[in-house]
């Protein structure tokens, strides 16, 4: 296998929110074009952790980071153009937020952000990020309804393809099939898997199968704490480096 | 289960009462309705001349000899006072709410709207007298007027007093859209114009429509203060400097001295009349508009 670059580099990270300590000095690497997975229990930083990679921590005021997080070897707090960094990383939130728009208007909301206003090439780049998310079949007649309408799993995968639509380097997915039945939540992974040729995909789940099926490494963090991270073959294997690793996966607690 | 009697009771009761509330209230409207119609109806029936009431500019209501009733100067009169008090009041209105509600921090925004609750808050004599001193020196001095009590000082003290109202309106609009919505925008990589262009606006736009409106029908139906800032004559304009008379000026200042049912006191009642048909029209649009807008 040839060696990957780092694509986000992870050091001594500390996040505290007043008083509460949300992430405890945590440091590793995610490569270029690997599914990283992240599991833990709830409350354990993975939110958090994926706020601060886009600068989204800014909208909480009472956090305070420390340490560095690297996106392509700059430090994603001191970047000049934030919006330049988040246009590279597409995000996907637990709950489904459509926007106020059609369909159509919200998987163009990004590109057209970016400047893109040729009408084919809008319509072109729409009908390819449905087609990744697995919803264009469902939704080809009624683009230019609004996109709320939508079922709830409809609408994450709207959310998906909107978080696809400005073609990120890098697509964080937060525990995206919360709201998804299982079939669609497949018909996601078998997209995510063919995603990891183009891009980097970071996917935080609190399936810990989920994680061992796509993931090419995997973290596992609790109570803020890195307890440990490595290839799926270690982190899943009967004998991880760390004994909580195994009892968490095997459902032991958690 | 287990709900009592009383209970059962009560709440019919209340029911009841609430719809008592509701009915009443359309009640009220329809009697002020009909006891305005009925003091103007016998005049509007029997010798008003409905082309003279709106085509002629000429109002000669206490003429001795030749009376005549024309209200087009005073229509146009509460039309361009209106219109150029919103075409200052309704950018600026929506403009501050923008501020107040994205680009403030948490005390510049709480100082503000007190300030802006104050503006609420003065009285419309008030305003009137500061246009009578302050603005019509102002214009006397900029533009080299002979008198500063015309279109110009009426617009802007109504816009002065639609502000607040836009601006408070406004920015409930704008605080209701869900903070999802901005944190997604957000997220995409939007900047902060485009967040409130693209996001903002169009998810809150039902309620700026609202905004506005509700400024017209303040401005459409203030009295006191363009009463004191237009100059109050009757008079076909040309520019906003010209003085004017608005429909409802009309009816504070010569209610008191026409005689009760005469032909000039049911005149009177005529405008009322006119007055209310122009704000259900103008709260008819608003609610079809805003209602349209939802549907799609
Ligand atoms: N905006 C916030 N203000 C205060 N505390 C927060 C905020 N967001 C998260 N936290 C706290 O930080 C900790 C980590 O939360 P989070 O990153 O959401 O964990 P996870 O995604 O792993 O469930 C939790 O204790 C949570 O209560
Ligand atoms: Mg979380």
């Amino acid at each position: 296998m040839v060696k990957q670059n780092p694509k986000i580099e992870i050091s001594d990270l500390k996040v505290r929110y007043d008083d509460v300590h949300a992430i405890n000095g945590i440091s590793f690497d995610i490569l270029e074009n690997e599914i990283f997975g992240i599991i833990g229990p709830a409350q354990s930083g993975k939110t958090t952790l994926l706020k601060v990679i886009n600068r989204t921590i800014d909208f909480s005021p009472e956090a305070r980071v420390t340490g560095r997080v690297k996106v392509d070897g700059k430090d994603v707090m001191r970047v000049g153009n934030v919006y330049a960094l988040r246009r590279k990383i597409g995000m996907v939130s637990p709950l489904p937020v459509g926007l106020p728009l059609s369909i159509y208007d919200n998987v163009a909301f990004a590109p057209r952000m970016a400047g893109i206003r040729e009408r084919s090439q809008l319509d072109e780049l729409v009908e390819k990020c449905l087609h990744q998310a697995a919803l264009w079949d469902e939704v080809k007649d009624r683009l230019h309804s609004l996109g709320t309408k939508l079922s709830g799993g409809q609408q994450q995968r709207l959310t998906i393809a909107r978080a696809l639509s400005h073609e990120p380097e890098i697509l964080c997915l937060d525990e995206f099939s919360i709201a998804i039945d299982p079939v669609t939540t497949m018909k996601i992974e078998d997209v995510l898997k063919q995603l990891r040729s183009k891009m980097t995909v970071i996917l935080v789940t609190n399936l810990v199968q989920q994680a061992r099926r796509l993931a090419d490494r995997t973290a596992f963090m609790m109570n803020g704490e890195l307890v440990e991270v490595g290839s799926n073959d270690v982190i899943f294997s009967d004998n991880p480096a760390n004994r909580k690793t195994y009892e968490y996966v095997n459902g032991i607690f958690g | 289960m287990g709900r009592g009697r009383l209970e059962i009771i009560a709440e019919s009761l209340i029911e009841w009462v609430i719809r008592l509330c509701g009915i009443s209230a359309i009640i009220f409207i329809f009697a002020i309705f009909l006891f305005v119609f009925k003091e103007g109806a016998e005049f509007l029936f029997n010798e008003l001349d409905l082309t003279e009431f709106f085509f002629s500019k000429e109002w000669y209501p206490t003429s001795g000899y030749n009376k005549r009733y024309g209200v087009l100067a005073l229509i146009v009169g509460t039309g361009s006072v209106t219109i150029l008090a919103m075409l200052i009041a309704v950018p600026f209105g929506l403009g501050a709410a923008v501020f107040i509600s994205e680009f403030c921090g948490p005390r510049l925004k709480e100082s503000l709207k007190i300030l802006i609750e104050l503006l609420a808050a003065i009285p419309s004599v008030v305003w009137g007298f500061i246009g009578l001193t302050v603005i019509n020196q102002l214009i006397i001095h900029v533009f080299n007027a002979p008198v500063g009590l015309n279109i110009l000082n009426g617009g802007i003290i109504l816009a002065l007093m639609s502000v607040p109202i836009i601006v408070s309106i406004g920015e409930d609009a704008l605080k209701a859209v869900p903070d999802s919505y901005r944190e997604a925008a957000v997220a995409m990589g939007a900047t902060r114009w485009q967040l409130i262009r693209r996001v903002l606006l169009p998810a809150a736009k039902n309620g700026l429509l609202a905004a506005a409106l509700l400024g017209v029908g303040r401005a459409v139906g203030e009295t006191m203060a363009v009463l004191m800032a237009t100059g109050h004559s009757v008079n076909m304009p040309n520019s906003v400097l010209d003085s004017v008379r608005t429909l409802t000026a009309t009816i504070a200042a010569e209610l008191g001295e026409a005689p009760v049912n005469s032909d000039h006191y049911q005149v009177l009642f005529i405008i009322g009349l006119l007055l209310f048909s122009i704000t259900f029209v103008v709260n008819m649009t608003a609610d079809l508009i805003v209602r349209g807008v939802r549907k799609k």
